[in-house]
């Protein structure tokens, strides 16, 4: 870690192990402040394992997960959201019966101070109009404010991702997981979204971690990339370093996987 | 300056059906009560129906809206009608109702006004709720409905335990529990309790239950305790189901364990189901439609000649069978419940008269 740069997630020695499997194998790494960083590997590689020993999902077998200094271990998933760390999942997880306006506005209540009566009896008006306020803002930010009575899942694909995205925001995340975003989506819409991810990074200034297949993406936008195979890292470094890097193309060509 | 006056123009439209509905509703209750001696019959009718939408809410709280299989709601009526009764019974009259094993001490001589002996009930069923929610919770699905049905024999046969006969009077069950002395007040009652569970479900917390029913993992990491969600469902649910089993003591005036065995609650999933998982409306109109639907094919157990012949089928039973049958018919062709996850709203009403052919009108869809 640098003076001057400002240590924000860092992975040391973790292993998580399920039965015996060790889906991940002493993996340590680092995500720095404002850094968009990428976990890349073919299939089966440990990348989502890797998420949910972050987002208290699982508890790692050993090693430590620490985010802004501060030991995650022992926190549920709420709890680490709480924290600031926010996500999105591989396959879309939007509340998908509720309107968007709702699936924001759900995201918002975590910063509420209110309870079961006062919320009931309408006695904290204050606070349910400031989760709506910001809740409106943000989706006129995020260009949804159109849609926001439309049902979740009603929305087009790429629109849904993009929701997913709006309402991990709306956690106030200084931390932003991203699980394969551009799953699913042409060339043109995995250029629309590398240029969304930089600009909300800016925006919210967020630090980025993600896991992500489309190599023109991740090589357009990650400052370091971390490499796994069968749980261990094979590699890290930038970009460049990545591509020429003798043991990932082994991994993703070589190997008897498909990537 | 088009829309916005045809939204007041509506708006104005929805709040005077909506006085006029509150009139007739008061109305017709005004004209029973004044004429409540020929009209027992359809009283008693209402009045159970009313009581029955209080616990289908409160059913429909947790499992339609947190998403939670349960299928306790018949012990914890049973809690709530036994705390009501107990409380309520004139002191005068309880050597009478427990002439076989005395009265306990504690108890004889504590009388309650009905409003503080129903909250108590509700009270009671919510600690127990809370209780077992600790266990029970952690399951999903069928397992949590299997747990939950378990628990609520449970309660029952604690009930009718020899062991607590100074108590509850075993299984010799509990009379001259006061009644309703009128209509308006089981119309009140579940007005409000109704009222109280349309609020909270509308709130930021009934967003939070609909939230895990819809994904539990999304759910948590939009920073939603899971288990501590669904416990505050399951013990508010709880809570009105004791309630609407004080009512329920309080229509019948005389209750035993036997009342609230599964049966029971087999009767509340019907009533959410026909109305619709995931809406208050349709729980109360399924709450009426299914009482007075029993009560309405009634004429079907009678025998009935046809041209000096007796048709065969029509004989105590029968009823049952057409009942079921209904039942079927409803299910097939609203897969939803009649209601679906809508609720109910004027603007709904009049667009489907001005289209009734278009299956799904957008205003509906409104409020999950």
């Amino acid at each position: 870690m640098n003076d001057n740069t400002q240590n924000v997630l860092s992975m040391q020695n973790v292993v998580m192990q399920f039965g015996g499997v060790r889906a991940i194998d002493n993996l340590s790494l680092d995500v720095n402040k404002g850094e968009i960083v990428a976990l890349i590997g073919p299939n089966g590689a440990g990348k989502t394992t890797a998420f949910n020993c972050i987002t208290g999902i699982y508890t790692p077998t050993s090693g430590m997960v620490s985010f802004n200094g501060k030991n995650l271990k022992g926190n549920s998933p709420d709890e680490i959201t709480r924290l600031g760390i926010a996500r999105t999942f591989q396959n879309i997880r939007l509340f998908s019966n509720l309107t968007v306006f709702d699936n924001v506005l759900i995201a918002k209540h975590l910063r509420a101070k209110d309870n079961v009566f006062t919320a009931t009896l309408r006695l904290n008006h204050a606070e349910e109009k400031r989760m709506r306020e910001e809740t409106a803002q943000l989706l006129k930010e995020q260009g949804l404010y159109e849609l926001k009575d439309e049902i979740a899942s009603s929305l087009p694909y790429g629109l849904q991702r993009h929701l997913e995205i709006a309402r991990a925001l709306a956690t106030q995340p200084e931390l932003l997981l991203l699980d394969e975003p551009a799953a699913g989506m042409n060339p043109q819409e995995t250029q629309e979204l590398t240029d969304f991810i930089v600009k909300i990074r800016d925006q919210y200034k967020l630090s980025i971690f993600m896991i992500e297949h489309h190599m023109d993406l991740v090589m357009q936008i990650s400052e370091r990339i971390y490499v796994l195979n069968f749980g261990k890292l094979i590699a890290q470094g930038t970009p460049d370093e990545i591509q020429s890097n003798p043991e990932v193309i082994e991994a993703y060509l070589g190997g008897s996987e498909d990537a | 300056m088009g829309p916005n006056r045809m939204i007041n123009k509506e708006k104005r439209r929805n709040c005077i059906c909506t006085l006029i509905l509150i009139a007739a509703v008061l109305g017709i209750c005004g004209f029973l009560e004044a004429n409540k001696y020929s009209y027992s019959y359809a009283i008693s009718i209402i009045e159970r129906s009313m009581v029955y939408a209080v616990v289908a809410v409160s059913m429909n709280l947790v499992n339609g809206f947190t998403g939670l299989f349960s299928l306790g709601q018949a012990g914890f009526m049973a809690l709530g009608a036994y705390v009501t009764a107990i409380f309520t019974i004139p002191v005068s009259q309880r050597a009478s109702v427990y002439y076989i094993s005395g009265i306990n001490p504690v108890i004889a001589g504590i009388q309650l006004p009905i409003i503080v002996a129903l909250i108590l009930g509700g009270l009671v069923a919510a600690g127990v709720a809370a209780l077992i929610g600790f266990p029970v919770l952690r399951l999903k699905s069928d397992y949590l409905a299997i747990a939950t049905l378990g628990f609520a024999e449970i309660i029952r046969a604690c009930i009718a335990a020899p062991q607590f006969d100074t108590i509850t009077n075993g299984s010799y069950g509990l009379k001259s529990i006061p009644g309703f002395t009128n209509i308006f007040q089981p119309l009140a009652l579940s007005v409000i309790c109704i009222g109280l569970m349309v609020l909270l479900i509308n709130s930021s917390y009934g967003r939070m239950f609909k939230a895990v029913r819809e994904d539990e993992i999304a759910a948590e990491a939009m920073g939603i305790n899971l288990f501590k969600t669904k416990e505050l469902s399951f013990v508010i649910s709880s809570f009105f189901a004791g309630v609407s089993g004080g009512m329920l003591a309080m229509f019948m005036r005389s209750i035993d364990s036997k009342t609230f065995q599964v049966a029971l609650t087999y009767d509340i999933l019907l009533i959410v189901v026909i109305g619709g998982i995931g809406s208050v409306t349709g729980s109360v109109i399924g709450a009426f439609i299914v009482t007075a639907g029993r009560e309405i094919l009634r004429f079907f157990d009678e025998p009935l000649m046809l041209g000096g012949v007796q048709v065969p089928l029509f004989r105590p039973g029968f009823r049952m069978v057409i009942f079921s049958i209904l039942l079927m018919i409803v299910v097939l062709f609203y897969r939803k419940g009649l209601m679906g996850t809508n609720e109910f709203s004027w603007n709904g009403i009049f667009d489907f008269f001005k289209h009734p052919f278009k299956k799904k009108s957008k205003k509906m869809e409104g409020k999950a």
